[in-house]
């Protein structure tokens, strides 16, 4: 067990406050959900119903033609609308909002599958499509676009049980209590791309996982589980791809062009369900944490559950909250207006309380202490990229090779002088994209 | 849930628990050994020099930040390691208005001049010496001998009755006036290996200790404070050479090679200077030529310069010269393979061949 990737941080886990709760149904179902069009990469679905509409859980509600994934209706009910509602990522999004008949129907096509052994890789790609999987760990990206442009390319699969951000435990309750969803799913993924061996990389801050994944498989040789050192950002596609196999993917490149193919572990068991359950991607297990919430849970919610609704069922707000964030601390969203709701990649809803608030200074002053340098996985200067940034010169900010930037967040994190780096890199990248526009 | 207030920014959402006003609390705590073995061989006037250093220049980085209307930084004790290296660098026999003199050099022009903290392209304490250096010469270099008289004369200025009866030379300094074979003779006699490592022996008022100075660099390196790789190549890089050029007849003399690390202030420049985040390089590789580059000054000074110490001019040198290491030791591309750098700079070459022969025809 060595640290294979270069740099990354370790901040304090306060994964405690909700790794030993087991993943819990919710108490009361929402009275609506609002399930936004966009929750993958690629062109928003189109709303194939319209108001008024009855629909059952499971069905088809929103169709895509490009890059993208089917979204389905996660409660049944009726139809109440189809507009844009805000969305995680702070703009308004198309949305379709559905009244709650609490009585579950489930739809018809929905119903486990026989002769999962006689299915053929195309099959099980077309499956995994139909069900709408997306990368259910943050970027979202559709499966099955991810399998399909890797079969014959990819000879490595890899599946990312990191969860290697704070505070975060929904991967890891999920992996402790549904192992054998794993398990099956990695089977289907290796079915799909012709390969005969999978890893499974995990951080050994849960080593009950990594103990439960081994004992399931038993003396099954086709999938490793390897236990990595608990480092941020462990789980970032390039960082997990160097520590399990040592490969870099090159800068522009895509980890199939190195011979990987990495699943989030939830995308994994919901690919199981798809398959072998036919069931389509309608729920995931959401951790509701942080210091401002009374109980800290993790939770099988509905998509398109508001925030609200969520956090009441973790007890409310404990005294005064002073930032929620959709996401985990080092990569999350700031949310400001709790009528949001749940998406594919919402892994996580943390509130913070005002003791666990990031640092600031209204004067940041650089002291080139080189933190930055030594923490950045992907090999690149911040304190220099700061610097000309600061004076907008965006030429040398590009041969600093800011593009290679994934916000990670570690050199903002270790920065003594508390300068909003991350912020000014995305800054810088918006003007220099635009610049590129231009010309 | 209306009335909620609730914060928006950028992530990240969490910030490690040091920063800027931790770090320099740590390298003053780290500077406590070194100061008491000082005040322990100097005696109490020391500590007051000390203090005197570090309130004035808070007080001169306060007046110019005043003045020109900039925020006050004086919080982030950066002013107070200036004026506690300063004090370090200087004999303890230095009269205070001298030292007031340096201070004003350090924080006013060398720092703030170039943009205040975190701008300056030179370590201030070490520019500060350097200047009293060349503009006081004499009392720059009239050592104190260590103990119990220093304890004495307290409370009292200096006066030339006290430079007469108390001073000496340094280790270095006898090294450098007698030729090589006497110097060690007499040096041996005069302080021991152990009084080196000790701290017994004349000198400025932090190098003396080399004990002292190594706990304060273990402190700040298990602190995280500063890393490993420019003190570690500085004084290997003295120690190799010294080791292997010893001028005490012999080769590889360890003997040798041990007085010439423990004496004029290299563990002290190693570990609290030539590691000043500001005026060292930010690459890791970067950091690894730095010292090496230090190192090599030291011993060409000491051997062939006309002064007996190294550690403040190789500091200053390579301070100067940050900049370009920084920009010769970026960072390899993350994905970028040799064979890929390779190519490209074979495809580079290529290009440049063809655009040649392109203008000829």
């Amino acid at each position: 067990m060595k640290q294979l990737f270069y740099g990354g941080v370790h901040p304090a886990e306060h994964k405690e406050l909700s790794e030993h709760k087991p993943i819990r149904p919710l108490n009361k179902a929402p009275a609506e959900v609002v399930i936004p069009m966009s929750m993958h990469i690629g062109a928003p679905c189109k709303p194939v119903v319209a108001k008024g509409d009855t629909v059952m859980v499971g069905q088809v509600i929103g169709e895509t033609a490009g890059l993208g994934a089917p979204i389905h209706a996660s409660v049944s009910g009726t139809v109440k609308a189809v507009e844009p509602r805000p969305g995680t990522g702070g703009t308004p999004t198309m949305s379709v909002v559905i009244e709650n008949d609490f009585q579950n129907t489930l739809h018809p096509d929905c119903k486990p599958r026989e002769n999962v052994d006689a299915l053929t890789p195309q099959e099980i790609i077309d499956i995994i499509r139909d069900a709408g999987c997306t990368g259910m760990g943050g970027a979202g990206f559709p499966t099955h676009v991810k399998i399909s442009s890797a079969v014959g390319k990819a000879d490595t699969i890899i599946i990312n049980g990191a969860e290697c951000e704070p505070y975060i435990t929904a991967d890891h309750r999920l992996m402790l209590e549904h192992g054998e969803k794993i398990i099956g799913g990695v089977r289907f993924i290796m079915k799909a791309l012709q390969l005969d061996h999978a890893y499974i990389g995990i951080e050994n801050n849960k080593m009950d996982a990594v103990a439960h994944l081994r004992e399931l498989l038993g003396d099954a040789k086709d999938v490793t589980v390897k236990d990595l050192r608990t480092r941020y950002p462990q789980g970032a596609e390039k960082q997990l791809i160097q520590a399990i196999t040592g490969r870099e993917v090159p800068p522009g490149k895509l980890p199939a062009d190195v011979g990987c193919c990495v699943f989030n572990a939830a995308t994994t068991a919901a690919i199981y369900d798809a398959v072998a359950n036919g069931l389509p991607l309608f729920q995931r297990v959401i951790t509701i944490t942080g210091g401002a919430v009374n109980d800290p849970v993790n939770l099988i919610a509905p998509l398109g559950t508001p925030f609200s609704h969520l956090i009441e069922e973790a007890g409310g707000f404990k005294g005064t909250p002073a930032r929620v964030i959709a996401g985990g601390p080092m990569m999350g969203f700031a949310q400001y207006d709790m009528s949001v709701t749940m998406g594919k990649a919402s892994n996580c809803i943390l509130v913070l309380s005002k003791d666990e608030m990031p640092k600031t200074d209204p004067n940041p002053t650089c002291i080139r202490c080189a933190r930055c340098v030594n923490v950045c996985p992907m090999h690149l200067t911040p304190v220099f990229m700061n610097m000309y940034g600061k004076q907008r010169r965006w030429s040398e900010v590009e041969e600093l090779r800011i593009m290679d930037c994934m916000e990670c967040g570690c050199c903002q994190f270790i920065c003594p002088a508390r300068i909003p780096l991350v912020q000014q890199f995305r800054t810088a990248k918006f003007a220099i994209r635009q610049a590129a526009a231009k010309k | 849930m209306d009335e909620l207030k609730l914060s928006v920014a950028s992530s990240p959402h969490a910030s490690h628990p040091v920063g800027t006003q931790s770090l320099m609390r740590d390298v003053l705590i780290a500077l406590i050994p070194a100061m008491a073995m000082g005040i322990y061989v100097f005696g109490f006037r020391a500590l007051i020099q000390t203090i005197v250093s570090v309130i004035f220049c808070e007080i001169f980085e306060w007046g110019y930040c005043k003045l020109m209307h900039k925020p006050i930084p004086c919080k982030d004790l950066s002013a107070a390691i200036t004026g506690v290296l300063l004090v370090f660098v200087c004999p303890v026999t230095l009269p205070y208005w001298t030292i007031i003199i340096g201070d004003f050099f350090a924080i006013v022009i060398v720092k703030q001049l170039f943009g205040g903290l975190g701008t300056n392209f030179l370590n201030p304490a070490l520019a500060g010496r350097a200047f009293l250096m060349l503009s006081y010469p004499v009392p720059m270099t009239t050592w104190a001998l260590p103990g119990q008289a220093n304890w004495a004369p307290l409370g009292m200025s200096v006066g030339q009755d006290y430079i007469d009866a108390f001073t000496g030379a340094t280790p270095l300094s006898i090294d450098y006036m007698k030729n090589a074979e006497d110097a060690l003779n007499l040096t041996a006699s005069q302080f021991s290996l152990g009084d080196m490592f000790i701290g017994n022996i004349g000198g400025t008022v932090g190098e003396v200790s080399a004990i002292a100075l190594l706990i304060g660099g273990i402190y700040l390196i298990c602190r995280g404070v500063i890393r490993p790789r420019i003190p570690v190549a500085y004084i290997a890089t003295v120690a190799v050479l010294t080791l292997i050029f010893s001028r005490s007849g012999g080769h590889f003399d360890f003997v040798w090679m041990l007085r010439e690390i423990f004496a004029g202030g290299l563990f002290l420049g190693a570990f609290f200077m030539a590691t000043d985040y500001v005026t060292s390089p930010n690459t890791p590789k970067g950091e690894i030529i730095f010292g090496i580059g230090a190192g090599l000054l030291v011993v060409f000074i000491r051997y062939f310069g006309g002064y007996p110490e190294g550690v403040c001019y190789s500091i200053l040198v390579m301070n100067i010269l940050v900049w370009l290491i920084d920009k010769a030791t970026m960072p390899a591309r993350f994905g970028v393979t040799k064979e890929m750098r390779q190519a490209e700079k074979e495809a580079a070459k290529a290009a440049k061949k063809a655009a040649k022969e392109g203008s000829e025809a």
